[in-house]
């Protein structure tokens, strides 16, 4: 996707946003309910970025004669404003609705927004991995959520320019270089010195992203739910790693157009890829320099970075027959199948296990076996406690501080202030 | 009818037909209600939709602004603790200083411009006069993104033209979105681009009012055209100076999408909030946390407030001056 579009549809996405606070009031929730067992005509599924459900919605059109209408969202910046209109004003939202790691949180804050599916579906609890099935759980214990996809982390990087500066290119060699973060780090001084000071990684937020996951403790909240920001040994983990990489940064924030631009220019010679950045890499570096990427595995064992789950919302009117249509996209099948079509990794322990998911490569990465490389690193993740605002701590308080610390707007120590004071505003709830 | 009347007048003494009369009964009836009440129903339109989608959503806001306000579960009402929460909010005051720097940056050289060439368009010896006064608005009409995207692009670190031209004269490349005054100067650069235009016209359409034996009169005194500009068309242009600078206090004030795309839609503003206005704290505190609604609801009426206090005060100064 063009950068354009996607700045284009930001404003797009705010504008619909503001409107929707006016508009916010004036609606009330609809109250003719279908007669009980009545067969809806269309169910509605709400989707963000590529999950790969086009053929798969097909499918069970044909098999159960519901016709089912497929809504996709390009970017999640601009599928929440839409969403919290739809549960502000009681109506417009989805009979399914995906629902990604970094929202889902404050979503299940109020969780009588979201019908409880363990009445409506069968009990599939061991067939998830285990901490993904109980992050879909709701606080008051109802299930709102099935699993869909995992952000198992690996690192993409060039092979071109590490051949250039004399580093490895073989993806298992690669591995080898970094078991841990300093290994990590070395290699990237190494690919430093080896190409006359170019930057190796893409930013540190991007590292410490990878190191907070690692951790498998809590994160900037408590079991209780108190903030501990600033004392959490994972946060602290993770903004001592990021920090001591800032020697070998690029310095251009995720999503910018200095690094949507730095795909193609070099820039940067290695990033973190959870299984649905892969596209995303292919798209901004384009098609002349296909085969020039590989994926290796990420330093220190698993990660994780996004993720969704399919909830149904409390105003569906047909709640039992979306909870069966979210059963069904969640199933094995299905999730090997939207893997082989758009990269989200399954979170079902058969699809992960399965024949045609182990086997697959990815030809624009080389012919890297991305099924094997992320199926391994998915059983690595540690499952972590996220908070209610996990998502508005870790991007408006832990990103901004680490930018300004790298930017050289502040010491490190003024900006870990900056970073405690921040993560007190916003992740008050 | 009046035709009729010219050529056949009816006699005097016959009355007219008593069908007749009831319709001029009925006419007159008709006629009476359309003076009276359809002036009420041609400015209907606009009321309704000013009540609907101006008046009510304010006086919802006021309401949400006195609630700590989930936006999509509950609230309680807690009177005016949102606004002395405002008072004493840090990241408040930094996006009120942001807003008014950005605009001061923006607002008084667009004003200089736009008067300057509307005096330049003014001139009666100018050739092809219509091409330039539409070329000068063609900014404006131009979507606020599709500015906002461009101008983000000149304005990259890496590989925006900015850089690249200041590379010649041996400046470093800036970091336009790391300091407060450069992010300001870009972002007021994209607002001047789009509004000089719309200001340049709004003031030429003022100097046209101006009769021009005045003009006539002072050049035969011997006032050249730099003295006629100060003693005639400065003055008489006054009024039109107030509307604009009234517009561009409102829109000032309520800057939102410019520095949002400039900071690639992050609603802080730069990483320590160097370039984040009232309207996008607002819409991080209402919109963005979603149980926050209540204290957004406050930021809003809080820049309402400023708005008008910024009006009013701009009203007296250019009174004052006039007398």
């Amino acid at each position: 996707m063009s950068l354009t579009t996607r700045r284009t549809r930001m404003a797009a996405a705010a504008l619909a946003a503001i409107t929707a606070v006016g508009g916010l009031a004036a609606c009330g929730k609809d109250d003719d309910t279908p007669a009980e067992g009545e067969k809806p005509a269309k169910l509605v599924v709400d989707t963000f970025g590529e999950m790969g459900y086009d053929e798969l919605v097909k499918q069970y059109e044909q098999q159960t004669g519901i016709k089912v209408e497929l809504r996709k969202t390009a970017q999640l910046g601009e599928y929440r404003p839409k969403l919290v209109r739809y549960l502000a004003t009681g109506k417009g939202a989805a009979d399914v609705t995906a629902l990604e790691e970094g929202i889902l949180n404050e979503f299940k804050a109020n969780p009588r927004n979201w019908a409880d599916l363990t009445p409506l579906v069968a009990d599939h609890s061991t067939e998830y991995l285990p901490w993904k099935w109980e992050l879909g759980k709701a606080p008051d214990g109802r299930l709102i959520g099935l699993p869909t996809d995992v952000g198992s982390l690996a690192v993409c990087y060039r092979k071109d320019l590490f051949e250039a500066a004399g580093l490895p290119t073989d993806r298992d060699q690669v591995s080898a270089l970094w078991p841990d973060w300093n290994g990590f780090h070395e290699a990237g001084r190494k690919y430093k010195q080896g190409s006359g000071g170019k930057a190796f990684i893409d930013s540190v937020t991007a590292v410490s992203n990878g190191v907070l996951f690692q951790q498998g403790s809590d994160l900037f909240y408590d079991k209780e739910n108190n903030i501990i920001a600033d004392t959490s040994p994972a946060v602290k983990a993770a903004w001592e790693t990021a920090t001591s990489m800032v020697d070998i940064s690029a310095k251009t924030a995720t999503w910018s157009p200095e690094w949507s631009g730095g795909f193609k220019q070099g820039t940067f010679a290695a990033t973190f890829c959870p299984s649905w950045m892969l596209g995303i890499v292919a798209d901004n570096s384009g098609e002349a320099n296909k085969g020039k990427w590989d994926v290796a595995a990420v330093p220190g064992g698993g990660g994780n970075w996004g993720g969704s789950w399919l909830a149904v919302p409390e105003q569906s009117k047909y709640p039992k027959e979306a909870a069966k249509l979210a059963e069904f996209l969640t199933n094995a099948t299905s999730q090997v199948e939207a893997f082989k079509a758009k990269g989200p990794l399954p979170t079902n322990l058969e699809a992960l296990k399965n024949e045609a998911f182990l086997s697959y490569t990815n030809e624009y990465f080389s012919g890297a076996p991305t099924g094997k490389i992320f199926g391994e690193s998915v059983s690595k993740i540690e499952p972590v406690h996220l908070g209610p605002k996990h998502q508005a701590v870790k991007e408006n308080a832990l990103e901004p501080a680490l930018r300004s610390f790298e930017n050289g707007q502040a010491s490190k120590a003024k900006a870990w202030e900056q970073f405690v004071k921040d993560a007190g505003i916003q992740g008050a709830f | 009818m009046s035709l009729s009347a010219t050529t056949a007048p009816p006699s005097p003494a016959a009355p007219p037909p008593p069908d007749a009369a009831s319709r001029r009964r009925r006419g007159y009836l008709l006629n009476h209600l359309d003076l009276k009440y359809s002036p009420y129903l041609y400015i209907a339109p606009f009321f309704l939709i000013f009540g609907s989608f101006g008046l009510y959503p304010m006086l919802r806001t006021a309401w949400m602004s006195l609630h700590d306000w989930d936006m999509i579960g509950d609230h309680s009402f807690i009177g005016i603790d949102n606004y002395t929460r405002l008072l004493s909010d840090e990241y408040f005051w930094n996006a009120l200083v942001n807003t008014f720097g950005i605009f001061a940056l923006s607002t008084i050289p667009q004003l200089l411009l736009a008067l300057f060439l509307a005096n330049l368009l003014n001139r009666t010896l100018l050739r092809a006069k219509t091409f330039f006064r539409m070329a000068i608005f063609i900014p404006n009409v131009v979507s606020v993104a599709a500015v906002a995207i461009v101008f983000g692009m000149l304005f990259q670190r890496e590989f925006g033209l900015i850089n690249w031209l200041l590379s010649f004269v041996g400046i470093d490349q800036v970091d336009w979105d790391g300091q407060r005054w450069s992010s300001w100067t870009a972002i007021a650069s994209m607002v001047n681009w789009r509004w000089t235009g719309y200001n340049t016209l709004i003031l030429l359409a003022g100097m046209q009012a101006i009769p021009k034996d005045l003009y006539e009169a002072a050049a035969i005194d011997g006032a050249g055209p730099w003295r006629q500009f100060w003693r005639i068309t400065l003055p008489m242009v006054r009024p039109t100076l107030i509307f604009v600078v009234i517009l561009s206090t409102i829109g000032g004030m309520q800057l939102f999408t410019e520095p949002l795309l400039f900071g690639n839609g992050r609603i802080l503003g730069g990483n320590q909030r160097e370039f984040q206005t009232l309207a996008m704290y607002m819409y991080e505190m209402g919109i963005e946390n979603l149980n926050s609604a209540g204290y957004g609801a406050a930021v809003a009426w809080a820049i309402f407030v400023i708005i008008v206090l910024m009006s009013l005060l701009n009203f007296v100064l250019v009174r004052r001056s006039a007398k």
